[in-house]
């Protein structure tokens, strides 16, 4: 790989950290103990499928539920494939208007992972970047940056995503804002989710801004913002990570919650939440299969991406190893 | 302030420096307990100069304010009061940001911890061309690495070093990898925070020979921080005893280890280890270093000196030159201590 007997510096070409990479994360403490633990595969393997089939939906999906061309009314409300009334086409059976159950999980699941991961994304580069500039600039800066986030953490998750949800819909005409209903959803998902990570990343900014290596930085003169950027933030993510993993579990249940209150997304493009909504009322009249599908693969997924945060948590907790 | 024997100019000059932390209450509990603003004075009052290709070491007890001198140098702390002169231009907190900013790159510092003074995250090369990136010195990609492979060589380690992370070094070679990070960006003054207090007695020695090597070929002048009088003695062509934020004594390092003159700098050097079992009598070091919130009334140490006397506990002494030995003492002024 490297010329480790070279009489000179070498500089590693692109392709050559890469193997670097591969090469120091298969010696890693990290991949030593997701290989000892038989339930973070298997939940690393259920969130991989769901992951992946949500992303090429048009290609894994039986069906594309949403192409009106190819739906037949005459379909409606047929129970799961192994049951006596059971059609082979649709593995998981029909709603009322003829869609095929697993087509639609599966392009809900696309819409749930979505606005899960884009909510987490937009929480966490907030909360990191106030964070950081928190802790390493501390002071009246630090002082307001906290009391908003001690404010926002006595209002609910839901209460706030409700409350932004409703100003959004007051605001916006209402073809506008079916439009935009996805990103209303993100970002009220993402707002109610910053505070962790900025009060996780201060905590670990203030303990790094104080090592010897920052202080090198500051005397060779770095301004500031190169330091939090290149020097402290690489060495506060450990966290982060742990919280992002936890937080995207939460963020789809909260999608799912916003959208069975039907206030998340228009239920023309359903995610997983939707589709439990709509299934509900076809409960009592029997058709159970519309709504407990939909439901079962939500807590597959939930529960798969919790025991990965888990396990990241305890993997890269010093005192547990 | 000069010395005599020494008539250039020196490269550095530190006067009256003063550093306080405020350490009060939060105002809410400062009004309802009716505290008083508190304030820790880590430095209280220092003047010294450093000569081109010296080596001024100053010592004394934890928590004598040695490493906030360090710091309020090298600008990581702002001075509270005083001044310092880089080559003549001030730089101290009266100072042009312009002026800062130009002497700024002229000095940097060795840590204590060689630990925490390497990110854990960076290779080594990007580690010791830190500093060649933020001062521009090479452009080229190949030019810095090729310096960087000498920096490592000049410190006693391979080029093929600098694909490596920190933690896969021992103490002593992370030092190293320090020395070198410092000597990239071409200083000619090098602040030394206690570098070998973390290290091995055997690796000690290989920093300080490698320390002063690199002095000898490159013409650098050291400010050189350390508790152990051993090194001290080794290392310096001067040496300032400080004490609770102040200095009491500073002289040619012969002169103070031969003929200490300050109650202060006696008991310092008579508790290094006796190897010779020559019995001579030993004046203990006695007592603890007082709180430098509240320190002693008159001169600080008067608490522990065996010659105190009532004028000790009124009056702070002044230093006064005799023969270019500085002593901060009433007692050795009066003639009293000899």
């Amino acid at each position: 790989m490297v010329d480790r007997q070279g009489s000179t510096v070498h500089d590693l070409s692109l392709k050559d950290k890469f193997v670097d990479l591969i090469l120091r994360a298969r010696d890693s403490d990290i991949w030593y103990s997701f290989t000892r633990s038989p339930t973070t595969m298997i939940a690393a393997l259920v969130t991989a499928i769901i992951m992946l089939s949500a992303l090429f939906a048009p290609w894994v999906a039986p069906h594309n539920p949403f192409d009106l061309a190819t739906i037949d009314l005459m379909d409606a409300s047929m129970p799961p494939a192994w049951m006596a009334e059971g059609d082979s086409r649709f593995l998981l059976g029909t709603d009322d208007q003829g869609r095929g159950i697993l087509s639609t999980i599966i392009f809900g699941a696309r819409i749930s992972l979505g606005v899960g991961l884009a909510s987490v994304v937009f929480a966490l580069i907030l909360g990191v970047g106030l964070g950081l500039l928190s802790g390493y600039v501390g002071g009246t800066t630090d002082a307001v940056i906290m009391r908003i986030a001690d404010i926002q953490l006595s209002f609910p998750a839901i209460l706030l995503a409700l409350l932004v949800d409703g100003v959004a819909r007051g605001l916006l005409p209402r073809d506008t804002h079916d439009e935009l209903a996805i990103y209303v959803l993100v970002f009220s998902i993402g707002i109610s989710g910053w505070v962790q990570y900025a009060r996780t990343v201060r905590g670990s900014t203030l303990v790094e801004k104080n090592k010897e290596y920052v202080q090198a930085a500051r005397v060779i003169g770095r301004p500031a913002v190169l330091i939090m950027l290149r020097h402290v933030l690489p060495n506060v993510m450990g966290p982060v990570l742990v919280i992002a993993t936890i937080h995207l579990a939460l963020a789809i249940i909260t999608e799912a919650t916003l959208s069975f209150l039907g206030v998340g997304v228009s239920p023309t493009e359903p995610s997983l939440g939707t589709l439990i909504n709509v299934g509900q009322d076809y409960l009592f009249s029997g058709e159970w299969w519309i709504t407990v599908f939909p439901g079962a693969v939500l807590a597959i997924l939930v529960l798969a991406v919790n025991l990965l945060g888990d396990w990241l948590r305890d993997a890269l907790n010093p005192r547990l190893r | 302030m000069n010395n005599g024997t020494n008539t250039e100019a020196p490269l550095l000059s530190v006067d009256g420096l003063v550093r306080y932390f405020d350490v009060s209450a939060p105002l809410l509990n400062r009004l309802i307990e009716r505290l008083d603003r508190s304030f820790v004075k880590a430095v209280d009052g220092i003047s010294f100069d450093i000569g081109r290709g010296e080596t001024f070491s100053l010592v004394g007890e934890s928590g004598c304010g040695k490493s906030t001198v360090a710091r309020l140098i090298v600008g990581l702390y702002q001075p509270t009061a005083g001044s310092i002169e880089y080559e003549g231009v001030e730089i101290g907190p009266r100072s042009a940001a312009a002026d800062r900013k130009r002497m700024q790159p002229h000095m940097q510092m060795i840590f204590q911890d060689p630990y925490a003074s390497l990110n854990p995250r960076w290779r080594v090369v990007d580690i010791i061309a830190e500093p060649i990136r933020v001062r521009r010195l090479l452009s080229n990609k190949h030019e810095i690495l090729a310096r960087v492979g000498e920096l490592l060589s000049q410190v006693g380690l391979s080029p093929a070093d600098g694909e490596r992370y920190p933690h896969e070094f021992s103490g002593g070679q992370r030092q190293r990898i320090s020395i070198a990070r410092a000597l990239a960006g071409e200083p000619e003054f090098l602040v030394c925070d206690e570098p070998t207090s973390a290290l091995d007695v055997s690796v000690q020695a290989q920093i300080l020979n490698l320390m002063k090597e690199l002095q000898d070929r490159l013409g650098l002048t050291y400010l050189f921080i350390s508790h152990d009088l051993a090194v001290v003695y080794h290392v310096s062509t001067k040496v300032g005893v400080m004490y609770l934020g102040r200095l009491v004594e500073w002289a040619e390092t012969q002169t103070l280890f031969e003929n200490p003159r300050h109650p202060y700098t006696r008991m310092l050097l008579d508790a290094i280890p006796d190897l010779e079992m020559s019995g001579r009598q030993r004046i203990p070091v006695a007592g603890e270093v007082p709180s430098p919130i509240n320190p002693p009334s008159g001169c600080a140490f008067h608490p522990r000196c065996p010659h105190a006397e009532d004028r000790c506990r009124a009056e702070a002494p002044l230093a006064q030159n005799y023969d270019g030995v500085y002593v901060a003492c009433h007692g050795v002024a009066e003639g009293r201590i000899t």
